[in-house]
C-alpha cells in the first residue's frame, strides 16, 4: 500500500521556477521513473493581446486544485504532483500555470496531467481579461466549448 | 431581524462577485439580507435580478453565471440554507 501524496498547490502573483519546482519535487526520490511537466503560457494572439490580467476566487482556487490534485491522484498511482497558478497581470511568453506529475511509469504521469489540465480549465475559479497593446482593457476571454467536451470525456464525479 | 435560523426570517449572507459580473453589478462584495422564501441557487439569482438593472444586466444569462456556496460550486437546485457565502461568477478561463 503506497502512503498517500501530499500535492504542492499554490496560488501566486510571482512568476514561477519550473527548474526549481521540478528540482524541489524530485529532490532526493529515486521511486520514481517518470516525470510529466505541463506550462501553460500567455499568448499574444498574433501582436493583438499586451498582457492578461488573472482574476482568481481567493481560497476557492486552492481549494479547487487541491481537490482536483486528489482526484487525479486517487484515479492514478501518482508519485508527486505539483499544481501551481499564477494571478494578476501575466504577459505573453510567461507562465500561467504548471502542473508536475511524477510516477514509477509515464502512462498514469501523463494521464493525471492532462486530467489535472481539463477539470482546471473548466473548475478552477480563475477568469482572464485582455490587455491591448493601446493601453486599454478589452473583453473577458469567452470560454471554449472544447474544454467542456475535454472534462466530461473523463466522466463526472 | 436576520437571522441564520430557517423559516421564517430574513438571514444574512455575503454575496461575492467576479470578472464580468462584478463589473456589471459594480462591486466586488456586500453583505444582504436573504429573503427566507429565496431557497435554492437558482431563487438566489431570480431574487438578485429583482434588485436593479445592474444586476438584471449581470445575471440575465442565467446559464452562464455560475454560483458557489462557501467556496464549493453548486447546481441551481441546490440548497442555500446554512451557507454563509454565496459567490456568482461566469464561466471558468484559468489555465
Amino acid at each position: 500500500m503506497r502512503a498517500p501524496i501530499m500535492p504542492r498547490v499554490a496560488v501566486q502573483a510571482a512568476p514561477f521556477d519550473v527548474g526549481a519546482e521540478i528540482d524541489r519535487l524530485i529532490a532526493g526520490r529515486t521511486d520514481f521513473g517518470a516525470s510529466v511537466v505541463f506550462t501553460g503560457h500567455c499568448r499574444d494572439e498574433g501582436g493583438r493581446i499586451a498582457a492578461l490580467e488573472l482574476e482568481h476566487y481567493p481560497g476557492m482556487a486552492e481549494k479547487e486544485l487541491e481537490r482536483i490534485a486528489a482526484e487525479a491522484a486517487a484515479r492514478w498511482p501518482i508519485a508527486g504532483l505539483t499544481i501551481m497558478h499564477r494571478t494578476g497581470k501575466v504577459v505573453p511568453g510567461e507562465v500561467i500555470v504548471v502542473v508536475i506529475a511524477i510516477a514509477e511509469h509515464r502512462r498514469e504521469a501523463l494521464k493525471a496531467t492532462e486530467f489535472i489540465m481539463d477539470f482546471l480549465k473548466t473548475d478552477a475559479p480563475f477568469w482572464k481579461k485582455e490587455h491591448l497593446p493601446d493601453g486599454t482593457s478589452t473583453e473577458w476571454v469567452a470560454p471554449k466549448q472544447a474544454d467542456d467536451h475535454a472534462r466530461a470525456t473523463w466522466g463526472r464525479e | 431581524m436576520p437571522s441564520a435560523l430557517a423559516g421564517g426570517y430574513n438571514w444574512l449572507m455575503k454575496l461575492l462577485y467576479f470578472a464580468w459580473v462584478r463589473e456589471r453589478i459594480g462591486r466586488g462584495e456586500e453583505t444582504l439580507a436573504v429573503p427566507a422564501d429565496v431557497e435554492t441557487v437558482a431563487d438566489l439569482v431570480g431574487w438578485l435580478r429583482t434588485r436593479g438593472p445592474e444586476y438584471e444586466a449581470a445575471l440575465s444569462e442565467a446559464q452562464a453565471v455560475r454560483v458557489a456556496l462557501d467556496k464549493v460550486h453548486a447546481a441551481p437546485g441546490a440548497s442555500i440554507r446554512g451557507a454563509a457565502e454565496a459567490a456568482l461568477f461566469p464561466p471558468m478561463t484559468g489555465g
